[in-house]
């Protein structure tokens, strides 16, 4: 039997892995932690954690995988991490302490819309579909560059008031 | 008792994924701007995650004993075992071209997966559930540069338009019904690919209008038997490359 502060302090290190890609976010703000659970691995007693991938083809997530078995193994406690793909991940799991890092960051957090193609037929002037705000000036006259990013979950923007480039993370 | 056909429709699908993501791969540092080469290797990558989940699947599903995982599907199987279409294996011709395939497979893909969503594979909507998601934005990107190309100047309009009749006889493979897909629908695990012919043909030419562009004829040959596992001269020199660093350092990792 793990002794249950010990197991709630691993939880806590855990959850405050960071994206090897975004460090300023945790694994927790981004939502990818779905169940922290005490279970018997390969007949020792220790954790499952329960995690969805966020983008299919992430590299990232198998660093946070790693990190989360090292996190673990650091008290001794042997950890199973098991893949659940639904429900799927959203961006809509992302914390607000997540969404105000990535802000700090220089990141423009998700909206909540996704960005699409004008729809068929006229498009009335002037008319936003959406609205991305500079993370760097809080302008909301921004444009994007570059549907995929650096990373598989940013796009690429720039700023028409202050002239910064910056990434917005997408909404899926 | 293993079912073949229920390997055999994940192979198809996760083949497609890969094969393409190859192609799709040969694009860094020879696309038309650096933002392409970025947004065609996050596509590549897509794909390959979809690739590697389908063919875990496929392999867990398959029950060899030892059990062949991704590394050993992707990397270990020969031409004639690979069960992609053969318009996702075609070289990359220019970039109008890839557009014009990027639009068709991706409308495909966005089909399948929707239709999939509910499949008793559980697995499998799994991996639908995400992809979906995905490729809705491939499919968008896809239909930006074939409106921008097509609504462009002359040169770009006839270019995207040439690109269209090129790319146009491998796009009725997608549509075609096989003894596998036939199993999947039947088991509920997967859809025909007919069912999702109309609304793939409802899409492109929705954006061909828009953009000025005309669906080309009804070609006089189109490709087929990719699913089983008949390919075309460039499927060799494909895997070929794919394959060879892993063929020639067997169980290396880093």
């Amino acid at each position: 039997m793990l002794d249950p502060d010990l197991v709630a302090r691993v939880e806590q290190d855990m959850r405050a892995v960071p994206d090897p890609e975004i460090p300023v976010i945790t694994i927790d703000d981004l939502g990818v932690i779905r169940r922290v659970e005490t279970a018997d691995v390969d007949g020792h007693p220790g954790m499952r954690v329960t995690i969805t991938p966020t983008y299919s083809g992430c590299p990232a997530m198998h660093a946070m995988a790693d990190a989360v078995v090292e996190a673990g193994r650091a008290h001794g406690i042997p950890v199973e991490v098991v893949t659940r793909l639904s429900p799927a991940w959203t961006t809509d799991w992302m914390s607000e302490q997540g969404r105000a890092r990535l802000r700090r960051f220089g990141i423009a957090p998700p909206t909540g819309e996704r960005a699409h193609a004008a729809p068929p037929g006229p498009v009335p002037v002037g008319l936003q579909l959406r609205v991305v705000t500079c993370p760097q000036c809080g302008s909301d006259d921004t444009e994007e560059v570059a549907r995929f990013g650096s990373t598989a979950c940013k796009a690429l923007r720039r700023c028409r008031t202050c002239r910064e480039p910056f990434d917005e993370f997408k909404t899926i | 008792m293993t079912e073949q056909h229920h390997v055999d429709y994940l192979l198809g699908l996760g083949d497609d994924a890969l094969i393409y993501a190859q192609r799709l791969g040969e694009w860094l540092t020879h696309a038309p701007q650096i933002e392409e080469d970025m947004a065609l290797g996050n596509v590549a990558l897509d794909l390959v995650g979809q690739a590697r989940a389908l063919l875990t699947h496929a392999g867990e599903v398959e029950g060899a004993d030892p059990v062949r995982d991704e590394d050993d599907l992707a990397m270990l199987r020969h031409e004639r075992e690979f069960r992609n279409v053969q318009l996702v294996e075609q070289p990359r011709g220019d970039f109008a071209h890839e557009m014009a395939r990027l639009l068709w497979f991706s409308t495909y893909q966005r089909e399948l997966y929707t239709a999939v969503l509910t499949s008793t594979d559980e697995t499998l909507a799994g991996v639908a559930a995400k992809a979906v998601k995905e490729v809705d934005y491939h499919r968008d990107h896809a239909t930006q540069w074939v409106l921008r190309l097509g609504d462009g100047t002359q040169e770009s309009h006839d270019r995207m338009q040439a690109a269209l009749v090129a790319v146009h006889p491998y796009v009725a493979e997608l549509g075609e019904d096989h003894d596998a897909a036939r199993w999947a629908a039947e088991h509920r695990v997967g859809v025909l690919p007919s069912s999702l012919t109309d609304a793939v043909n409802a899409y492109v030419v929705g954006v061909l209008e828009q953009a000025t562009l005309a669906m080309p004829d009804a070609p006089r040959w189109h490709a087929r038997g990719g699913r089983a596992g008949v390919h075309s001269e460039v499927m060799g020199y494909l895997l070929a490359e794919m394959q060879h660093l892993h063929r020639s350092h067997p169980g290396a990792s880093w």
